[in-house]
């Protein structure tokens, strides 16, 4: 390739947050036209790279080459002039604006609404992502709403195009659709540094890739010419350890949990109400229940947690009726809860991590209690128990629950919850933020628990994690639930297209 | 002019004060932040007002000062919650407490002394028409201005670029600036506007309503305007349409104690108050709607990321 033709090009970049440092002198080149993988663990640094591309942040060291002119991005607006446009993991929509609000947003002043209006419209229909210009962002499911970043992305006409972990709120449908759309794009010209996790994807899309680890490239590759396991090698920079699959001929033990009729209306405008939920766990089986962001699940786990209370017969714990008792009840009976949220929901960020203890094991652990006061001692025992048992990586020996990495934090809330004899586990997107070292030890703790007898219901948006883990899998779709059918008896593609069918009825 | 034109004149006049501190307070809060010093800012206006217009003779000067005095009190709010990213509660709560007390002290030498009315304008003809003559075109100035602020903010919200920024800072500062927008200049000018009306509405209470300074004289309709905004649900005409529900209660009860009804005055004088909380509490029933029309981000303090 002519050097002239290279469309961006990094030279040495780093960003430093005190001694730590997320971008050590990272070098990657861009042609016209190319999709390109930036492929990493969680905290690997890419969005922190990315984020310099885009001016919203400034890099310490290093030059950005931009058409051969070494450039300076100030801001995301200087970002958008030179061509760079940004489809974000974490939408940078405003829920409360309409679509064409949103896009208005982000182009230069100088167009009407209804100019803005039309040309969105023109755009999404040319390439097969119809938006309507007047329709609240809250209104719309989570795939209409990466429509709009796209279509706002388009619309400012940029050469390169960046999309941080676009299909990490797909289904593998939607997810189809959008690689035709960036295969076009492609075609036109456009570059497209693309960002994620997921190998397969990667190997399918992209014509190159960069592997960060650790805020460094450890390696560039055409994906295509690689395996998913020595892609995953260069990503972790370890081999990843497999589940060892339990004997799931063993036949399941008594009901330990029934939910039964369960309607719920949402609390706010933004939750989605239960419609009519029923199922059953038994002993020794591990349920998974899929399903799109957004559809019910964290409303399913609340009710089923005690969060939120229902009527008494809708939920049955060991045959007792649960539903209008808190949490702490519900505990007592042997269930186990492990919340979506690890920080600010299942600790809480400033306490020391034996601090956490006492706040969900105070009432189960008669140790941690002196008469009216606390054992600080007990807690730290706990503490210290849980971190040997669950091989919890930290700092100091007692440090703030915030100062974990997310997979240390996650397997030290999933150890908090099941040290003790956790008969029922319900948890919600278990390793959800989590590096892949840590969510193949926290899956293989799960597949162990329920080899020992315990119910599991876990609640995933990772289809991987379902298939690795569930005996039966169900999807909830805007509130409702599909019967659990067995994991063996269905395929990814099937339960793809039931966490959707809901909304294509609609349409 | 006969007793009705009386009546809704005074109810203009009560409600003209509430509108202007509540209408800057929405723009505030529709760019994300809470500032509870409403009753402070407009306090600071009520004195500078009067102390300026009794310093120079101009009750024009005096509403001048009254606007310059509350966007400055909001510099202070501003620099503290914007810039040092402090607790918007705490702070507004200071903010009042700050302001009733300084003006306490500024205001010492302009206790007792007989103030300067700012005139009802007069047209010849027009004026003097029976019943609109007087509502329409014999009013105070600053009722005007009320009247064009709410058109003015209505039109700046919705169908202006800035506006339509400005609320999305007010919906997600993350996203906004993620796309670029000057957060925190966005958020002193909304701040520093809010201020300005709340310092206009001050000068208002002492230079039109009562023209003569007692402390404390702003008599809780900082608070007022504050609920004004949650009760209007964050939308410029249904400000408008509280606020003057506001003032016919307060002037009704007035007339009410006039005319001797059999009801204890305290009762009377706390039914505006009560009033408030009735519409507050009929408000809050539908969540749902309240929660969507609420700025998400209220009261969040905004830091960029380095």
């Amino acid at each position: 390739m002519d050097q002239g033709e290279v469309l961006l090009k990094l030279e040495g970049i780093s960003k430093y947050y005190g001694s730590f440092k997320a971008n050590d002198q990272i070098s990657l080149e861009i042609l016209p036209g190319e999709i390109h993988a930036l492929l990493g663990e969680n905290g690997a640094g890419k969005s922190t790279l990315v984020k310099m591309l885009y001016g919203s942040l400034q890099p310490d060291e290093g030059r950005i080459i931009w058409e051969g002119q070494e450039v300076h991005v100030p801001n995301p607006a200087a970002a958008r002039d030179l061509g760079v446009g940004m489809v974000f993991q974490h939408f940078s929509l405003f829920d409360a604006l309409t679509v064409a609000e949103n896009v208005a947003l982000a182009l230069p002043p100088g167009k009407s609404l209804k100019q803005v209006a039309k040309e969105l419209e023109e755009i999404s229909t040319s390439y097969g992502l119809p938006l309507k210009a007047n329709a609240r962002i809250h209104d719309l499911s989570v795939g209409e709403r990466q429509r709009v970043e796209i279509v706002r992305c388009l619309l400012q006409h940029p050469k390169l195009i960046i999309m941080d972990e676009p299909t990490s709120v797909l289904t593998p449908q939607e997810a189809e659709d959008l690689f035709k759309v960036l295969r076009r794009l492609s075609d036109e010209g456009k570059a497209i540094l693309y960002i994620s996790h997921k190998l397969a994807e990667v190997q399918a899309l992209c014509q190159e890739a960069t592997i960060l680890r650790h805020g460094k490239v450890v390696g560039e590759c055409v994906p295509g010419d690689e395996t998913p396991i020595s892609l995953a090698k260069m990503m972790v920079g370890s081999d990843i350890h497999e589940i060892s699959p339990r004997d799931v001929a063993v036949a399941h033990g008594d009901v330990m949990l029934q939910v039964k009729s369960l309607s719920l209306s949402g609390l706010s405008g933004f939750d989605t109400a239960l419609k009519d939920i029923s199922f059953m766990l038994h002993a020794g089986e591990i349920s998974g229940i899929a399903g799109i962001a957004g559809n019910g699940q964290n409303e399913l786990f609340d009710a089923v947690s005690g969060e939120r209370v229902s009527e008494e017969e809708c939920i049955l714990i060991k045959g007792e009726p649960v539903g209008n008792m808190g949490i702490q009840k519900r505990r007592k009976l042997g269930a186990m809860f492990i919340s979506e949220e690890r920080l600010g929901h299942a600790a809480v960020p400033e306490f020391a991590l034996s601090e956490n203890v006492i706040l969900t094991r105070h009432g189960l652990d008669k140790s941690l209690n002196k008469g009216p006061f606390v054992s600080r001692r007990a807690a730290k025992k706990v503490k210290d128990d849980i971190v040997a048992k669950f091989d919890v990586r930290k700092g100091s020996s007692d440090p703030t629950a915030q100062s974990l990495s997310g997979g240390n934090l996650q397997k030290f809330v999933l150890g908090r919850e099941v040290m003790g004899d956790a008969e029922i586990i319900v948890v919600n997107q278990p390793t959800w933020g989590v590096d892949a070292g840590s969510a193949a030890h926290i899956r293989q703790w799960l597949v162990d628990l329920a080899a020992k007898g315990a119910a599991v219901l876990v609640i995933s948006q990772d289809l991987d994690e379902l298939f690795e883990v569930a005996d039966a899998i169900a999807t909830l779709n805007e509130g409702r639930l599909s019967p659990f059918v067995p994991t063996r008896s269905t395929d990814r593609h099937k339960i793809g297209l039931q966490m959707t069918s809901g909304t294509l009825e609609q349409a | 002019m006969g007793m009705t034109e009386a009546i809704l004149l005074t109810i203009a006049t009560a409600a003209t004060p509430l509108l202007i501190a509540a209408l800057g307070e929405l723009v505030v809060e529709r760019s994300g932040v809470l500032n509870l010093g409403v009753e402070g800012m407009m306090i600071m206006g009520a004195v500078g007002g009067f102390a300026a217009a009794s310093l120079t003779g101009n009750p024009w000067i005096g509403i001048l000062i009254a606007i310059l005095f509350g966007a400055i009190t909001s510099l202070a709010f501003a620099f503290l919650t914007l810039s040092l990213a402090a607790n918007q509660v705490a702070t507004g709560l200071a903010l009042t407490i700050l302001g009733l007390g300084l003006s306490g002290l500024i205001g010492e030498p302009f206790v007792g002394q007989a103030g300067i009315k700012l005139s009802n304008i007069s047209i010849p003809v027009l004026t003097d028409l029976p019943l609109v003559g007087p509502l329409l075109f014999g009013q105070d100035p600053i009722f005007y201005m009320s009247i064009a602020l709410v058109i003015g903010v209505a039109w700046f919200l919705f169908r202006t670029r800035f506006g339509l920024t400005l609320r999305s800072i007010g919906d997600n500062h993350i996203s906004a600036h993620a796309l670029g927008i000057p957060v925190l200049r966005y958020r002193y000018f909304a701040v520093m506007f809010g201020g300005a009306c709340a310092g206009l509405a001050g000068g208002h209470l002492s230079l039109v309503y009562t023209p003569q300074w007692v402390e404390n004289m702003s008599a809780g309709r900082g608070w007022i305007a504050l609920a004004l905004v949650v009760f209007a649900s964050w939308r410029p005409a249904r400000v408008l349409a509280g606020a003057y529900l506001f003032g016919a209660v307060s002037i009704g009860q007035l007339h009410a104690q006039a005319l001797g009804v059999g009801v204890p005055s305290q009762l009377l004088t706390a039914l505006p108050y009560i009033a408030t909380i009735v519409v507050l509490v009929l408000i809050s029933q539908n969540v749902r709607t309240t929660l969507i029309n609420t700025p998400a981000m209220l009261g969040r303090a905004f830091v960029p990321e380095r």
